[in-house]
């Protein structure tokens, strides 16, 4: 079977590659683009530590194929700091251990960027329905929803 | 498996008429949790997310004609949408998380054939059409018709959804949806009930549609609730009938999300309560 040649945006650079039809983006970024920051927790849409964004909006990449996404613009984890500049939600989630092993963090910052986008003035409720479909098994999620709820306040401060 | 996003209806239906064991993608929330669990091994996948007016939600005959690759988030952000039918945009708005809400269909839930599926109640109490398209040309059918049995439909080889209608909101109209879950979120329906129902002059119930899912193999039309309400104003005894004619309509099964006599006494509670909120948005106001 003849692979799929795709073209598409990620993180703002044209990206080609060449999948198989049933290979989802998360095996696209993952095993075929050497872009490890998404994670693959279940692989069933449930858990959200493969999230990234396609057209701007939050997606699970594991269920997504590789193919669809073709002439999309497509956001992950890696494309979120400016060089060595962490983006706020970044730093925050360092600065008051708002993880512990790490595997649902790219995907909890991707979520959240993206909410922070839409709503920059989110209630804690507004933070924990956006996050519910991003799984945690360390933290209980108090730092992560405090981190998030701190750099929302920080962003409106500094705008 | 092969992958093709053709940009034509035709291109699609014959696609679909050529290949033995193709299956349709729009938001694929469904089917790639199906290949990857290998419980489906298609020839063909094909994604119909290049079609014009797949993506489009427009105004027709004073309803609203949503494409089938229409996700519930861009149904939620709809202000049109959302001010006549909030019950449908509700119940597809409680179908998974964030990111499946950025992908997943009402079409594509529907033809899930889940009985627990969330917004197919909701749609039938709005009395939804589907225009279904085929080698055999277009037809349109009511929402209630298209679920066989669990994960089975009654669309034939070749056919796809291409849209779903939802009629005008009738004057003095209003909808809801609710469902129990254990948790408060990321979970499947034990019981869910869609009401839509039209207020008269004075205050009485002129019409009405109730939709029962989750508590038989597929999603039911209570034809004896809506009766139990038609004449009267919808609040006390009418609301306790209306609860009995629910949970005795109810033919659930015991599992591990619920009993039957769970299942049933929540029928009854959830129609009473989802009248409630339908009663009050027919009045103009929120709920």
């Amino acid at each position: 079977m003849s692979q799929i040649h795709v073209t598409t945006s990620i993180n703002g650079d044209t990206t080609e590659f060449l999948c198989e039809a049933e290979d989802t983006l998360l095996d696209v970024l993952r095993d075929r683009l050497g872009m490890t920051g998404s994670k693959e927790g279940c692989g069933t849409g449930d858990c959200g530590a493969c999230s990234v964004t396609v057209d701007g909006r939050l997606v699970c990449s594991c269920l997504m194929l590789g193919a669809e996404a073709e002439g999309r613009e497509v956001t992950t984890i890696e494309g979120m700091a400016t060089g060595d500049q962490l983006h706020p939600l970044q730093q925050k989630f360092i600065e008051m251990a708002a993880l512990q092993c790490g595997i649902c963090t790219p995907g909890i910052l991707v979520a959240a960027k993206s909410l922070l986008e839409k709503n920059p003035d989110p209630t804690e409720e507004e933070v924990r329905y956006w996050l519910a479909g991003n799984l945690c098994r360390c933290t209980g999620y108090d730092k992560i929803i405090r981190a998030v709820m701190e750099t929302a306040a920080d962003l409106r401060r500094a705008s | 498996m092969r992958y093709e996003a053709p940009n034509s209806v035709e291109a699609a239906i014959d696609l679909l008429a050529a290949t033995e064991g193709a299956y349709v993608l729009a938001g694929g929330t469904d089917l790639l949790v199906k290949l990857r669990a290998e419980m489906l091994e298609p020839e063909l996948v094909v994604d119909i997310k290049r079609i014009s007016g797949m993506k489009g939600i427009t105004p027709e005959d004073g309803g609203w004609r949503i494409g089938a690759a229409v996700s519930g988030a861009e149904m939620g952000e709809h202000a049109g949408l959302t001010g006549d039918w909030p019950g449908v945009v509700e119940a597809v708005g409680l179908i998974g998380s964030t990111q499946v809400q950025g992908r997943a269909t009402l079409a594509g839930n529907l033809c899930n054939a889940s009985p627990a599926a969330d917004s197919v109640p909701a749609m039938v109490a709005a009395n939804a059409t589907l225009r279904i398209v085929g080698p055999k040309g277009s037809r349109d059918v009511a929402v209630i018709d298209v679920p066989a049995s669990p994960g089975k439909t009654t669309l034939g080889s070749g056919e796809f959804i291409a849209s779903v209608f939802l009629p005008a909101k009738p004057d003095h109209g209003g909808d809801a949806y609710l469902r129990f879950i254990p948790r408060t979120e990321m979970d499947i329906a034990v019981v869910g009930c869609g009401v839509s129902l039209v207020l008269d002059g004075a205050g009485k119930v002129s019409a009405a549609r109730v939709s029962l899912g989750a508590v038989g193999p597929k999603v039911m039309l209570v034809d004896a609730a809506a009766e139990a309400l038609i004449g009267r104003a919808p609040k006390g005894d009418a609301l306790e009938d209306l609860a009995a004619v629910c949970s005795a309509a109810a033919t659930p099964i015991d599992d591990k999300r619920g009993t039957v006599d769970f299942r049933r006494h929540v029928a009854g509670v959830l129609a009473r309560r989802a009248t409630e909120i339908a009663a009050t948005r027919a009045k103009g106001e929120t709920a």
